[in-house]
């Protein structure tokens, strides 16, 4: 049995407040009060410490994020011998760049090709390879995505604004265990002897996901 | 459980409708940091692990967690862990005020706090077993309804699909959220889309799960 599996919850919770028909964007107001009681409560019983809150919001909001993805890619992109570690072993290879910690502790790297082409979701809850990529995106973690990235990929691609010719293969990677998944997108074209520095300019976070392609030559000149 | 979190397949939710991905906040409210660091700094406190984290998502009622946003639902989660745990109680929560003798406990500073998310919480378990299956086997997903946390999604039950890798053993997220660290050989599998989701599906597509030993019997 598992533990408290038939508790009922009727304790005030998010949604207990005025329900206006809001959106999922849109909690109720007094939810903002009843996070700042509880984080007071926990201050006060002593299990939490505000300069450690202070330190887990700065690691996601100014150091762990999509520009490390980048990095990986672009040097995967100028490095074959880096690239047949990164396959092989993603795990160590991105290590040895330094990114290392929570929610990337068992990484793979995915290649597209010019004949496949990698989507990663996960429908249960919203795993995603935070050392390289940060904290997901909303959509990322929201019912649409989660519920369609299995049974309609080409769709869920299409609202991205990417197609795919038929005879491309799709894989989907749910990620269901604790193996967090890295797309490797395809090296735009023009883009021979580029530095590395410009190289990551061209790898967005969605291509690292497999929503998008990684930003075209032109896509990039007109940023 | 077959609880409303286990949503792949599923149809009607609309359009994802995403920011542009250069123009998206981390977070959209004000309450929202607060929370997703609360609850990452209470679960250093190592009371529970984080598949007990996802059960006490999971286990809101279905409305609720279809209706909730994201960090709405990491508040419900941490609210029951932390009554679980006995580190508050529902009066605590209810009022805002400690009514509860104080714990013994220590919370992790920030120079701990910053080594905790650098270290992680690898779930590789060295650990000599043999895995049943190979690569390029064929593999069934067990018909099975555990009503407690499991990761094994309900469009995959029932269905064949083949081993593509061995991805080591690994802590076993149904024994893992009862507190049970137990090791289980842990699989790549690969599904068909036409086995998923029937004959339209495209021929050449497929859907890869981890999937650990126990889901699996052979085709």
């Amino acid at each position: 049995m598992a533990v408290g599996s038939d508790q009922t919850q009727d304790f005030p919770m998010p949604h207990d407040g005025p329900n206006d028909g809001h959106d999922h964007t849109e909690p109720p107001k007094d939810i903002a009060l009843r996070v700042k009681a509880l984080e007071s409560l926990l201050v006060e019983k002593g299990l939490v410490d505000p300069a450690a809150l202070d330190e887990i919001i700065d690691t996601y909001e100014t150091k762990v994020g999509p520009q490390r993805g980048a990095k990986v890619v672009a040097r995967a992109w100028s490095d074959p011998e880096f690239k047949a570690r990164l396959l092989a072993d993603a795990t160590t290879a991105i290590v040895d760049m330094g990114y290392e910690g929570r929610q990337g502790e068992h990484m793979r790297v995915v290649e597209n090709t010019a004949d496949t082409h990698n989507l990663v979701v996960c429908t249960l809850c919203s795993c995603y390879p935070w050392t390289v990529l940060g904290l997901p995106p909303v959509w990322y973690k929201s019912a649409p995505y989660r519920s369609r990235a299995v049974i309609d990929p080409r769709g869920v691609l299409a609202e991205f604004g990417t197609s795919l010719s038929d005879d491309v293969n799709v894989r989907v990677w749910d990620s269901t265990s604790e193996m967090r998944y890295l797309v490797l997108p395809q090296r735009p074209a023009g883009t021979d002897g580029w530095p590395v520095e410009d190289l990551e300019k061209l790898v967005s976070r969605n291509s690292m996901i497999g929503v998008e392609r990684a930003r075209s030559v032109n896509q990039s000149e007109s940023e | 459980m077959n609880g409303a979190h286990d949503i792949g397949g599923m149809q009607g939710f609309g359009p994802i409708n995403p920011e542009p991905e250069a123009s998206e906040p981390l977070f959209h409210a004000d309450w929202e940091r607060p929370v997703f660091a609360l609850t990452l700094a209470c679960g250093m406190l190592g009371k529970w692990n984080i598949d007990m984290s996802r059960h006490a998502r999971e286990r809101q009622a279905p409305a609720d967690y279809l209706r909730n946003s994201y960090y709405e639902t990491w508040l419900a989660g941490l609210q029951t862990l932390l009554i679980e745990a006995n580190l508050a109680t529902r009066e605590e929560l209810e009022s805002g005020h400690v009514s509860s003798p104080a714990l013994d406990i220590q919370a992790p500073g920030p120079q701990r706090a910053r080594d905790i998310l650098a270290k992680g919480g690898p779930t590789i378990m060295d650990l000599p077993m043999t895995p049943r299956f190979q690569i390029g086997d064929g593999v069934r997903v067990i018909n099975a309804h555990p009503t407690g946390h499991t990761r094994m999604p309900r469009y995959v039950r029932g269905r064949v699909g083949t081993i593509d890798h061995f991805n080591g053993v690994h802590v076993f997220a149904d024994a893992s959220a009862l507190g049970h660290r137990e090791g289980q050989p842990q699989y790549s599998v690969r599904f068909s889309a036409r086995e998923l989701w029937g004959g339209d599906a495209p021929a050449t597509d497929g859907v890869y799960l981890d999937l650990w030993e126990p889901y699996l019997e052979p085709a």
